[in-house]
């Protein structure tokens, strides 16, 4: 493989993974404050939808290069909706948390291929857009390898590296993330302090909306251009065990999420190798999910988790 | 006592919960610079009525005045702004966080946006010499000492600018040492101007601490006394509403052969910590030995290897001669071995179960409660029915689930269970904890009357005066090894403080 | 007699109803917002399902996979487990149904389809006993092995149909010898393609029921289910309570895809993306309260509601995902039974005020 075509299998890499890294950054904010939230898969269906319906309408208004921003917008705006059902449910209404993190998965199914119809006359999917396009940073762009590899991304490349050490100060340096870490693990110890446990929690659970949002509007407006039945089919469970392999940390949900994307992209670059041919592609598509279950095997992978996680809140239990 | 208004005065609060009146019209006042005691049982409505005062539970009527002002609590924020701070019976610490994150949780000091964690531990540097507060503000929860917690928590209310200082039972996991420095540290609090509430059932305490006594019985305030002009006895009887004694009566015991010997048991953690150091002991059939300590020097670890819940590295653990070291559980439970487990809800029922359920718990899959693998439901529920009736276990019937029972009852339920096996060896831990005085009588009662039998009784407890009380022998372990024997007749309380603290060794073995 | 009227006195019951009864209103307000009618839409949704005896047949059809996922799902549950790879535990239950049919093909039918059916349950349960494996031994969360275990079984699935089954120039296997049509009822459901799987989803209901609740081995499943700390100290084996549960809820799995290979379509296609059976399994385990009788009644409704859902947009142009939303939503007030007391709490009211006076 000469450089040139490492260069390319690690950009392709980044496409991948920006949306794993966006989505389990997510769910980490809101199981560090103790909601289980398998309802990434949901969020990150209801962020590409309104990503493409927001930036169809944008470009359809004529705000040429703006119009992926405002898409991305509408993903947070719509993530964060979504994500409210999940909060009510399990934190106003003590619902199970895994449960109506499954409602949302259901109803982002269901609604937004019903909006998608609607809209567009009863079309299976949205117009094609023209999302977003590369950004070479001048000067670090001519750096072998790592110049196509890395500085000549997406934009919601460089935002999300940005947001991973962003969300890591947050979560370890702040008087935020030490509230949000204190709830997850110890909501009474945290409420007897003045903390307000469901307050923090919503904001966990929204923030995930928010950032899922942004995961399912990466793929829209980078990978695919508009917003079918198929468009995440499952990055959403990739993105929680991205974040439970990275032990609920940003750095670690980060490299968990380019793990995944990288066995994504290596398909495509595999076919270069000679030896390729004899191995059936069925086998190398199963390797990142192999692998997964291979490094949980040989490491501890469960002590690390929010010890509250799961558990609602309940002062008044005696 | 000045005339100015009363620091914290509660006026005839009332709080119910479904099915009982927890508060019934309570008042109580206190006064700067005192220390009053709240005495009561278990399940008396203490906790509650403090949770009332600290904003975690809202009254259903009645009024609180804090300073001469009519005030409304409605979250502990409130209380903390108030001026108001609890310690709480089971620590509220964030385990894997630091000493001065946990202090600082909520208020923390900032730099931009950041916590300033430099003058974050400054100050819970000077805190903690204002007060003779000993704590290492960089270690992490899970590493330090339980008397250090507790500093910790204190901590977290003075931190917070706390002048009225509600303290809810605790002594209840210290050594009599550490009990003697919570002490002075509470008197000094006083002597710097604090007010304080303690929340207790020990008498000790009250009297040698206390100003004034405040007692409750099922919701309801019964006297308030000055500490000065009563004695234990009085304060007892005003608790429990009738005569207590508290010596329980039992003949010398008939000690006959060796039941259980564990010799040289050594068990290390995952991460290669020695829990059971070298641990050595028997229990003869007629006696109950008594295990005392301070919670965490590996009880549960003992408890666990003796019932094949862990696994030991060496050493030889035999019931009745027979070798049981790293058996699987059920083995063990079918030498005859019975077990009153330390924590009942996580360890010794299925709460959702039934009650029927659960008293077959360990039986189920025997004949005739299973019949060609199949239960059988109807010998099942008449078994059940005949042991809550000889037992006692108060359940409006056998089909309710075992969590619908109070603490006392779920106890008899297991004790029932357990009792009914007719065991070679009853190992009860922390068999009494939670309980009210009935029940505690109760079940030791039932534990003596099982050695009476001839059963060889193991019983660990935190609770001194009932080490003191029931066993025959006394063995303290500490850091995971047994650092003396001795007979209850000849030792006092300060001696297995020592000994329990780790500084004092007497006795090798004093019962072999 | 009298256990029936226990029954309909708890309001563990009402719950569920009220809550299919607010999803359709929910479903009804989707619909006017989008200005479609939707008493239009509900009634040609029923009359799809009852219309025709084809289409009647075809419903019932479609809610056998259905049972099967969803007591796979519910049973994982009770004993405390989330089983989130029913989905995958199907494929393989398809792929070895077909393998064992298609490979096999020489022998007698009568034994040819019991083995395809054995060969499909124990596929599934093996699949879904690795992850129960991995939970006991080490520690490892099942729902995440669960869903990397759904993309492994799906490339292994084509994989094998592709190399092993394939039928030349299509994208599917050669057809499949062993089958589970009922071909006698075909009259009477006008050729719709009934199948034993449906006997054998409601046999496997029975079977949840009675071994749970009534065998040894169920009550030792429940309590690790409930406390596994407290069925350890009274000597249950945790672990192997932990794998047989879970391969007990792949078998269940399993037997779906047997169904569906053996039963509806006689052949395996080659997957582009997860066919979701699992997903729908969660739902109607949900549903169902957990219960295996609860899950059967909860698969009718779900299944009459998919399928009803195409005659939905036929009849009244309305979307057939809406459907979805409808589901989503009475899991939501299922899950969230604090709104639906909030909801019924004037009734209630109501009522002790009428026996007072």
């Amino acid at each position: 493989m000469d450089l040139q075509t490492l260069g390319q299998l690690l950009n392709t890499t980044l496409v991948f993974s920006t949306a794993l890294i966006f989505a389990a950054l997510g769910g980490i904010f809101s199981e560090r404050s103790g909601v289980v939230n398998i309802g990434l898969e949901g969020l990150m269906m209801f962020g590409a939808f309104a990503a493409a319906v927001g930036g169809y309408y944008a470009q359809d208004a004529g705000m040429g290069a703006w119009a992926p921003w405002v898409g991305m917008l509408c993903a947070m705006a719509v993530g964060v909706l979504g994500s409210l059902i999940h909060a009510v449910a399990s934190i106003t209404f003590k619902a199970d948390q895994t449960i109506s993190g499954t409602v949302i998965n259901f109803l982002a199914a269901g609604s937004t291929l019903y909006m998608v119809k609607l809209l567009f006359e009863g079309a299976g999917e949205t117009p094609l857009i023209d999302g977003f396009k590369k950004i070479k940073i001048p000067g670090l762009s001519e750096i072998p390898v790592i110049g196509e590899g890395i500085f000549n991304s997406y934009p919601t490349t460089y935002l999300v590296i940005v947001l991973v050490i962003v969300i890591y100060f947050i979560l370890f340096k702040t008087p935020f993330g030490l509230r949000l870490r204190a709830v997850g693990e110890h909501p009474s110890a945290a409420d007897t302090l003045g903390v307000n446990v469901k307050r923090m929690r919503y904001i966990g659970v929204m923030l995930s909306g928010l950032l899922a949002g942004l995961g399912g509007a990466t793929i829209t407006l980078t990978t695919t251009g508009t917003f079918a039945h198929n468009t995440i089919s499952g990055q959403g469970f990739i993105a929680i065990a991205a974040m439970i392999f990275g032990k609920w940390n940003p750095l670690g949900a980060f490299g968990a999420a380019v793990f995944f994307g990288f066995s994504q992209a290596i398909r495509n670059y595999v076919q270069l190798f000679d030896w390729s041919s004899s191995i059936p592609q069925e086998f190398i598509f199963m390797i990142p999910y192999v692998l997964t279950i291979i490094v949980l095997v040989s490491a501890v992978g469960r002590s690390s988790a929010p010890k509250a996680l799961g558990e609602p809140y309940d002062p008044g239990k005696r | 006592m000045s005339a100015a208004a009363p620091v914290v005065e509660l006026k005839q609060i009332t709080k119910r919960f479904p099915g009982i009146v927890a508060n019934d019209s309570i008042s109580l006042t206190l006064n700067k610079g005192e220390i009053l005691a709240l005495l009561g049982e278990n399940g008396a409505g203490k906790s509650t009525l403090m949770n009332i005062v600290f904003g975690l539970y809202q009254p259903d009527e009645g009024s609180i005045e804090i300073n001469g002002k009519p005030v409304i609590i409605d979250s502990p924020n409130k209380a903390i702004e108030l001026g108001i701070g609890m310690v709480h019976q089971h620590f509220k610490l964030v385990e894997p966080f630091t000493v001065t994150e946990n202090i600082v949780l909520g208020m923390e000091p900032k730099k931009g946006v950041k916590i300033d964690y430099k003058s974050a531990a400054e100050q819970v540097r000077k805190l903690s010499e204002q007060y003779g507060l000993q704590v290492n503000p960089n270690a992490r929860i899970h590493d330090i000492s339980v008397g250090m917690q507790q500093r910790v928590e204190i901590m977290k209310t003075l931190y917070r600018g706390a002048d009225i200082l509600i303290f809810d039972e605790p002594t209840a996991v210290l050594t009599p040492q550490e009990i003697t420095e919570l002490m002075a540290i509470m008197k000094r609090l006083v002597a710097e101007g604090k007010s304080i509430i303690l929340i207790t059932h020990k008498l000790k305490e009250i009297m040698e601490i206390s100003d004034r006594v405040t007692i409750i019985r099922r919701g309801k305030v019964i006297d308030t006394v000055q500490t000065a002009g009563t004695n234990p006895n009085e304060l007892a009887e005003k608790m429990v509403g009738r005569g207590v004694t508290f010596k329980v009566d039992k003949q010398a015991p008939q000690v006959r052969e060796t039941v259980l010997k564990l010799n040289n048991v050594n068990s290390k953690s995952k991460e290669g910590v020695n829990l059971l150091n070298g641990l050595s002991f028997e229990v003869k059939a007629g006696e109950i030995l008594g295990i005392a300590g301070v919670d965490g020097n590996g009880q549960s670890e003992l408890i666990q290897a003796i019932t094949g819940l862990r696994k030991i590295d060496s050493g030889s653990i035999t019931v009745s001669g027979h070798e049981i070291a790293n058996l699987p559980p059920r083995k063990i439970s079918e030498l005859n071995v019975s077990h009153i487990p330390e924590d009942r809800h996580k360890h010794g029922l299925v709460l959702d179960f039934s009650v029927s359920e659960n008293m077959v718990l360990e039986t189920y899959y025997k004949k005739p409660y299973t019949k060609n693998g199949f239960l059988q439901r109807e010998v099942i529920d008449r078994y059940a029915e005949k042991m809550v009736a000889a037992f006692d276990v108060r359940t409006p019937s056998i089909e309710n689930k075992a969590r619908s029972l109070s603490g006392g009852n779920q106890q008899k339920a297991i004790i029932a269970r357990e009792i009914d096996k007719d065991p070679v060896l009853l190992i009860a831990a922390q068999p009494t904890r939670g309980l009210d005085v009935g029940a505690i009588e109760f079940v030791q009662k039932q534990l003596i009357a099982q050695r009476d039998q001839g059963k060889a009784v193991l019983l660990i407890s935190f609770e001194l005066d009932e080490i003191m009380n029931v066993s025959d022998r006394i063995a303290v372990i500490y850091e995971g090894q047994i650092v003396g024997e001795v007979y209850p007749q000849d030792t006092n309380d300060q001696e297995l403080g020592l000994m329990m603290a780790g500084s004092l060794k007497r006795g090798g073995n004093a019962g072999a | 007699m009298h256990r029936l009227k226990k029954i309909f006195a708890t309001d563990s019951y009402i719950v569920p109803i009220v809550a299919v009864i607010m999803g359709f209103i929910v479903g009804a307000i989707v619909m006017l917002i989008g200005g479609y009618d939707p008493i239009a839409a509900y009634s040609s949704l029923f009359q799809r399902v009852f219309g025709s005896s084809y289409d009647f047949g075809e419903a019932i059809r479609e809610m056998t996979p259905l049972m099967f996922t969803g007591l796979a799902v519910a049973f994982a549950f009770r004993s405390g487990m989330f089983n989130i790879g029913a989905d995958g535990q199907v494929l393989i239950g398809m792929t070895a149904a077909s393998l064992v049919g298609i490979k096999l093909s020489g022998m007698p039918t009568y034994l040819l389809v019991p083995l395809a059916v054995i060969a499909a349950g124990l596929a599934g349960g093996l699949w879904a006993g690795f992850a129960g494996y991995l939970k006991a031994k080490r520690g490892i969360n099942e729902v995440i092995t669960t869903i990397m275990l759904n993309w492994i079984a799906l490339y292994l699935s084509n994989y094998i149909v592709k190399n092993f089954l394939l039928l030349e120039g299509q994208n599917r296997s050669v057809d499949n010898p062993a089958s589970m049509s009922m071909t006698f009822l075909a009259s009477a459901f006008d050729n719709a393609r009934i199948h034993w799987g449906t006997v054998l989803a409601l046999a496997a209901a029975t079977f949840f029921y009675l071994y749970l609740w009534k065998t040894k081995q169920g009550y030792e499943m429940r309590a690790v289910g409930f406390n596994p700390h407290a069925a350890e100290y009274a000597g249950m084996n945790v672990g192997r309570n932990v794998v047989k549960a879970m391969f007990i809820s792949g078998v269940f799995a399993g037997l779906a895809g047997a169904g569906e290979v053996l039963g509806v379509f006689h052949y395996q296609s080659i997957f582009a993306a997860s066919p979701g059976y699992g997903f729908d399994g969660i739902a109607v385990a949900l549903l169902g309260l957990t219960h295996p009788f609860g899950v059967i009644l909860a698969a009718i409704l779900y299944g009459m509601l998919t399928y009803g859902s195409a005659g939905m947009s036929f009849g009244a142009d309305v979307p057939p995902e809406l459907i979805r939303i409808v589901i989503g939503s009475i899991i939501f007030f299922i899950a969230a039974q604090g709104i639906v007391r909030w909801v019924l709490k004037p009734f209630y009211f109501k009522r002790k005020k009428e026996k007072v006076s």
